[in-house]
């Protein structure tokens, strides 16, 4: 049985030749993990759509660039996360000038306001989550795409290193800065947890 | 052994410490290193509470209908293979046909449930499919064009024709072996053939002399590889075209 991913080259083979039918194959088997990873660098549900818009029309005019031997998640993701940064960098450079502007994880918590008053839970559940939302925050947009791409993505160190550009000590690094910075601001979470 | 610092316990846990058996025993045996190492996985457990907002089954479709009136206008297939196509596109380990599982009818799986009405259809599957096969067909049977066309002199460079045929024999042999599952026969059995021929190409020394560059076109010629590559060509273009007008039809 041969994996999804000798199955899908075909599919690229022919989107590389100009095939769009084939081309449209490739954007309904990524749109949803491009979303998904997009989501957890952005905090924002809007900005992610947008990134998934500029990531397959990028993935579209590069993929004559694309070596048929290299994993094309790999190659997707690379475009992605570079698309995701640029996007977070232009939102910081925005922030600078304006008021601070709130990432959208919001619409990523499910309305418990119904409940919330009578389940302890649920309004623990949406605390961690607002927790966990500002921690992120704190990280690095390196530190968070590492980040994410490992924890989230399971994608190896090497892997990681390939999609953002850097060398695997590189990469190793700021998934351990990652790591790091979010133990210290989760700590008075964990504290009231143990 | 001395106790894990953090960023090894980290490594740990996402199994890519390349000390892994050592760092397992210590944790086996040191009751500080295991509770740091529980610390830190509580905390990872807490940052999987978040997640992504749901998209839904069609969500492919519909980034597709935002994104493709922004694409770019390309030259067709046709156009874009040039009679001696650059590497990129002569690449190895192309892919793997499933020309039985759409000849047949079978279910190509996708990671979502498939919908009824999904608009890329089971029939531009199996065009796309065939086509993936008869460009490797066309690609091997301009190599094997080059090598017949080839001037018999002294010292003859086949260093790229070598390359080109190490890459074409992993698809092949990808398709020959799908082939063979699905009962096709006819397909395999030429596929078989052609892959005997591109070893013989991949085998041949670097610089060749006029005398085994001679062997090897005689060798091509009296198999007639050619001739059955390219009346294999015609038949998948026609079951295509086929494909393509069932799909017109019942669109």
């Amino acid at each position: 049985m041969y994996s999804m991913e000798e199955i899908d080259v075909a599919v690229i083979s022919r989107a590389r030749a100009g095939d769009n039918e084939a081309f449209r194959m490739i954007v309904e088997r990524n749109s949803r993990s491009v979303f998904r990873l997009a989501f957890r660098m952005t905090g924002s549900e809007q900005d992610a759509e947008d990134v998934v818009q500029e990531t397959l029309l990028k993935a579209y005019k590069r993929l004559q660039s694309f070596e048929a031997r290299a994993n094309f998640s790999t190659w997707l993701y690379r475009i992605a996360v570079n698309c995701a940064l640029d996007l977070m960098r232009k939102r910081r450079r925005h922030e600078e000038h304006n008021e601070t502007l709130q990432p959208d994880f919001e619409s990523a918590i499910p309305d418990h306001s119904a409940r919330v008053a009578s389940a302890d839970g649920m309004l623990f559940s949406v605390e961690v989550q607002k927790r966990v939302r500002d921690a992120m925050e704190i990280l690095s947009p390196m530190e968070r795409s590492a980040f994410v791409l490992r924890h989230y993505e399971g994608m190896s160190i090497e892997e990681i290193g390939q999609a953002l550009g850097l060398r695997t000590s590189a990469a190793k690094h700021s998934i351990f800065r990652a790591v790091k910075k979010m133990r210290g601001a989760l700590e008075p979470l964990m504290s009231s947890i143990r | 052994m001395r106790h894990l610092n953090e960023d090894e316990l980290v490594l740990c846990h996402y199994g890519e410490a390349g000390e892994a058996r050592e760092f397992m025993q210590h944790l086996a045996s040191c009751p500080s290193c295991r509770s740091q190492m529980e610390d830190i996985q509580s905390m990872l457990a807490l940052v999987d509470a978040v997640e992504a907002p749901e998209r839904s089954a069609v969500y492919g479709d519909e980034v597709w209908e935002r994104l493709r009136h922004r694409l770019p206008q390309r030259r067709s297939w046709l156009q874009s293979m040039p009679l001696h196509p650059p590497r990129w596109a002569l690449a190895g380990a192309m892919a793997t046909l499933v020309i039985g599982a759409f000849i047949l009818g079978r279910y190509w799986p996708k990671p979502e449930p498939q919908r009824v009405d999904s608009v890329v259809s089971a029939q531009a599957r199996e065009r796309i499919l065939l086509a993936s096969l008869d460009d490797h067909l066309e690609r091997s049977q301009r190599l094997l064009m080059e090598i017949v066309n080839t001037p018999r002199t002294d010292s003859i460079n086949t260093s790229p024709q070598r390359s080109l045929a190490e890459e074409l024999i992993e698809s092949n042999r990808l398709y020959r072996q799908t082939a063979e599952r699905v009962g096709e026969v006819g397909i395999a059995s030429v596929l078989e053939e052609l892959e005997r021929v591109l070893m013989d190409i991949a085998h041949t020394p670097a610089q060749m002399s006029a005398a085994e560059m001679g062997d090897i076109q005689e060798r091509i010629d009296s198999q007639g590889i050619l001739f059955k590559v390219r009346v294999m060509g015609l038949q998948l273009r026609e079951r295509e075209k086929a494909a393509r007008e069932l799909a017109r039809r019942t669109s």
